[in-house]
């Protein structure tokens, strides 16, 4: 579910960036609340853990496939909704890169869809909901399928609303989500039942170990209140209803805007002999004289010469760097020769 | 080598690539970082017909690739996923985007071919802008121009020892998977029946040197705070390495 940069326009990419951010500044607020700063060198060997977790493959019986762990919501489970959702953003991060796994433009979008719902929608809600103060093996079961799924879900169509927003795919919406939504049902399901696995381990093994078994019966501690969930929900839902209006402008660009504002025409002429001598050595070199080919209007003009100018303007580039290069070396060599 | 040991040897080489000498590895982190996310903004900037602007943005790519000295082989491979994704993406174009924007000979070029041409090289140049970053510049001088960005410190600090531990607890879950493997011929992945003990032995060993790890924090003076490398200041080439690419590139985007 990792995006690539080219799957976001810079509007979606900022936004994501913004809510997530604020997501992120409420976890650091929250844990230096709570004085858990003693848990950061635990939250980075976890961070570890699950990267490497993650490797693994679980046989899905019967399909001959395998699954992963669901980083988000085990994290939750052991360090809590705010320490796991910093953990997930590191780790997202650095499967960004090191592994082109998703794209650094794209990351606020990815640490939304994956960590925010996995820490904060199935760990601190759905988690907290189900598995409750008194865990049992099928409260455990339960909470972590029912997390894993509603988050992959919601990770998932929030895939599809970014991507769509940001114009990539000619996908009908209904189209989109169709193809989307399916098959993270199953990758929820199966996630959910490993997730499930390991924590009922840890749960047998080192009930402790679990996020809010030691604290069952103190109030508040490693909780966060209905409030602050609702202030992150509702600033998410505002920046995103409102960036929705940013989308693409169809306007001219800003300079021949400014040119036309003050001169009343969009392409100036000048006047002199230097201009006209120039003018016509233009018309005799150029190939693709206004983007066009010669003695053609049509768009496929403009659209050839595009290409065929952006080619060249590599090559050209490559060529020139080529030379650059060459020259240092055989000034290093000069260098070198004259030392020894 | 399996996908664990493949995710270690790609690390080890990352980070000896980052390593090298070399002005693109000398310069200051910060302006790298700034003009990689400067790029990166401008180039999905483009419109998805705007195939002849996108392929001026390479030039940033090939200036950096050829005078930076960054080896291509590892580029490649970190290519193959993200080129199925987005060509994924971009295979049902065609199909949905018939309009015809120009034509080779007698080929009729639509628009779908166009954007998914674009999706592509937008792909191509993400990939390859974060990949720069990265080899040239280490990952403590990345935590330490987050730093100069006023990200949190906490936040910081846990990047830091996710970085450092990944290696460590790959290397366990290699060793993990190898024995169980002897242990079951011809079995692909862990059965279903171990699920549980298999991840949550590691879970718990990675709980356990966790507390190690933080007593000897402790024991060396941790106090919530996370010392990175000392770098100097921006210099002059650091500052005229950001405006210079600054200028291109917003040059590059409004011709």
């Amino acid at each position: 579910m990792h995006m690539a940069d080219a799957l976001v326009s810079p509007a979606v990419a900022g936004t994501m960036y913004t809510v997530s951010a604020a997501a992120a500044a409420y976890s650091v607020k929250k844990i230096k609340l709570e004085d858990l700063d003693s848990k950061v060198p635990a939250m980075g060997v976890m961070g570890a853990f699950v990267f490497a977790a993650q490797m693994i493959n679980f046989t899905i019986p019967g399909t001959g496939s395998s699954g992963h762990l669901c980083g988000g919501m085990l994290l939750s489970a052991i360090l809590g909704p705010c320490g796991a959702f910093l953990t997930m953003i590191a780790i997202l991060a650095i499967q960004c890169l090191l592994f082109a796994d998703g794209g650094l433009l794209a990351l606020g979008c990815n640490v939304w869809n994956m960590a925010f719902y996995g820490c904060f929608i199935g760990g601190a809600l759905i988690w907290r909901a189900v598995a409750g103060k008194k865990m049992t093996r099928g409260r455990i079961m339960a909470a972590s399928v029912i997390g894993s799924v509603v988050s992959l879900q919601m990770g998932a169509f929030s895939v599809t609303v970014e991507t769509l927003m940001s114009g990539i795919t000619e996908l009908p919406f209904a189209v989109f989500a169709g193809m989307m939504q399916p098959i993270h049902l199953a990758i929820g399901l199966a996630e959910g039942v490993i997730t499930a696995s390991v924590l009922m381990f840890i749960h047998e093994a080192r009930p402790e170990a679990l996020y809010g078994y030691s604290q069952s019966g103190s109030k508040g501690a490693g909780r966060m209140s209905r409030k602050g969930l609702a202030a992150v929900f509702a600033a998410a839902a505002l920046i995103i209803g409102s960036a929705v209006s940013l989308f693409a402008s169809g306007n001219p660009d800003g300079l021949e805007w400014s040119i036309e504002k003050v001169a009343g025409t969009a392409e100036l002429s000048a006047s002199g002999g230097v201009h006209r001598m120039a003018e016509k050595v233009q018309e005799v070199t150029a190939a693709l004289p206004d983007y066009a080919f010669k003695s053609s209007d049509s768009a496929a003009g403009t659209s050839f010469s595009g290409i065929v100018g952006g080619v060249a303007v590599l090559a050209a580039c490559f060529f020139v760097c080529m030379v650059i290069k060459k020259a240092g070396k055989g000034k290093k060599k000069k260098i070198s020769g004259s030392e020894v | 080598m399996g996908k664990i040991g493949d995710a270690v040897s790609e690390l080890h080489k990352l980070d000896m690539e980052s390593e090298q000498s070399g002005w693109l590895r000398e310069l200051h982190p910060l302006p790298k970082l700034a003009v990689t996310l400067f790029f990166l903004v401008l180039t999905v900037s483009f419109g998805k017909y705007d195939l002849p602007g996108l392929l001026k943005m390479g030039v940033y790519l090939i200036v950096l690739f050829v005078l930076g000295d960054v080896s291509l082989k590892l580029l490649l491979k970190r290519m193959r996923a993200v080129l199925v994704l987005v060509c994924l993406m971009g295979a049902v174009n065609p199909f949905f985007d018939r309009t015809a924007a120009f034509t080779l000979g007698n080929f009729v070029v639509t628009g779908g071919m166009l954007s998914a041409a674009t999706l592509a090289l937008k792909g191509i140049y993400g990939v390859s802008a974060a990949y720069l970053l990265i080899v040239t510049t280490s990952m403590g001088d990345i935590c330490y121009a987050l730093r100069r960005l006023h990200v949190p410190r906490m936040f910081v600090t846990i990047l830091m020892l996710v970085y450092r531990y990944i290696i460590v607890l790959l290397k366990e879950t290699e060793r993990m998977t190898d024995a169980y493997a002897l242990r079951a011929p011809g079995q692909r992945g862990i059965a279903r029946k171990t699920w549980g003990t298999f991840a949550g032995q590691l879970l718990l060993r990675s709980m356990d040197r966790a507390q190690t790890v933080y007593d000897s924090m402790v024991l060396r003076g941790y106090n919530g705070n996370f010392h990175l490398r000392h770098k100097k200041a921006a210099g002059h080439s650091d500052y005229a390495y950001a405006f210079v690419w600054g200028a291109v590139l917003v040059f590059i985007r409004v011709i």
